[in-house]
């Protein structure tokens, strides 16, 4: 566990570094994320720890958030002000990315062009 | 004795302490009730734990700012969090490689309908700037969704409470969109509801099936990253067309 949690703000750490150092428009934790997954595929399995750590994180993914939502409540005005505008914004985009992607998913993936084998679930 | 009381409550309202342990309460309460309401998608628990601490602050005169001396501990986590995404989407490898063309066609065309929808919509109704570069990213899991506006300037705050309601909306509209498009394919709705409501969507998903819900996965991880890489390259359009 400790392992684990050591390795995953290592490449946090590592993400933030290279954001800054290199002036990447992406955040560190996503720099670390994209490290991470290569290494994994170079190294070719996710040691125990590491996994220990991951999912014990991510199980609690959804409470991870409440600090921060709660954090609307300073940007009440904000959202007064612009509430049609947001809540248009959101159901639109919303329902159009549902509706794009699952078309365009569905519709590569019965009629691939190169030979992609079929999943098997 | 009354006294005493409302010495003992200034100390505490300006600790960590209660900030940290209201958070961790309200989150368990909030389950608890979303349990015992048949688990409706809308009103996710986050949502409601994000209503009761609202309302405690609110009701106890503390200011958000005091609440997140104490809230910062869990609000931390996020960072590790999104690094830990690499460990899911790591398992799902082998499904990447073999519909690398339907997943990266999908991945991108959501991605940018999602972003690129909600900013002309934004800015068509009048959304101050600010406002839409907070909402930009907000189909993106909410770690990197807050990470993306805190790079463009945005309000990450704000991100955080529109990626939650994105989440419940998607949720909710997925099953009617899938009916009248023919989007029957299990995994390709798994795909969507991952790109459009991430991790909300990702829970729906796995009620559909186990492939489902993979597919979802993967799509909440490769649909953070290419918003990640893509929504900042508009910023200087935006700057250009808003500002």
């Amino acid at each position: 566990m400790l392992y684990g949690i050591t390795i995953l703000l290592s490449f946090q750490l590592l993400g933030e570094l290279l954001s800054r150092l290199l002036g990447l428009p992406l955040p560190g934790p996503v720099i670390g994320l994209a490290l991470l997954f290569a290494v994994l595929i170079a190294f070719g399995r996710v040691p125990a720890g590491l996994r220990t750590a991951a999912e014990g994180l991510l199980r609690y993914l959804a409470l991870l958030f409440v600090p921060a939502g709660v954090g609307l409540m300073v940007h009440y005005q904000r959202l007064e002000a612009d509430a049609v505008a947001i809540a248009a914004a959101l159901v639109v985009s919303t329902a159009l990315a549902l509706a794009l992607t699952g078309l365009v998913f569905q519709w590569r993936r019965l009629h691939p062009r190169r030979n992609v084998d079929e999943e098997d679930g | 004795m009354a006294e005493d009381f409302e010495d003992i409550w200034a100390y505490l309202a300006e600790s960590p302490l209660l900030g940290l342990t209201a958070t961790l309460f309200a989150f368990l309460v909030a389950q608890l009730l979303w349990e015992r309401i048949g688990r409706p998608p809308i009103l996710h628990p986050v949502l409601m734990a994000m209503a009761l601490l609202m309302a405690f602050l609110v009701m106890a005169d503390i200011d958000y700012d005091t609440y997140f001396e104490g809230a910062q501990f869990i609000h931390f986590l996020l960072g590790p969090a999104t690094v830990a995404l690499a460990i899911p989407l790591f398992d799902q490898l082998h499904r990447i490689r073999r519909l690398l063309l339907p997943i990266s066609v999908a991945v991108v065309v959501g991605s940018l309908s999602a972003a690129l929808s909600a900013i002309l919509v934004g800015a068509a109704l009048g959304a101050s700037y600010e406002t839409l570069l907070s909402l930009a990213p907000k189909s993106v899991t909410s770690p990197i969704a807050m990470g993306i506006t805190e790079r463009l300037g945005g309000l990450p705050s704000l991100t955080a409470g529109l990626v939650l309601v994105t989440g419940a909306l998607g949720c909710l509209m997925a099953p009617l969109i899938f009916r009248l498009l023919g989007i029957r394919d299990e995994t390709a709705q798994g795909f969507a509801l991952g790109l459009a409501a991430h991790g909300f969507g990702t829970a729906q998903a796995f009620g559909i099936g186990a492939a489902a819900g993979a597919f979802a996965g993967l799509a909440l991880g490769l649909g953070g990253l290419v918003t990640a890489v893509f929504v900042p390259l508009l910023l200087p359009i935006m700057e250009f067309l808003f500002v």
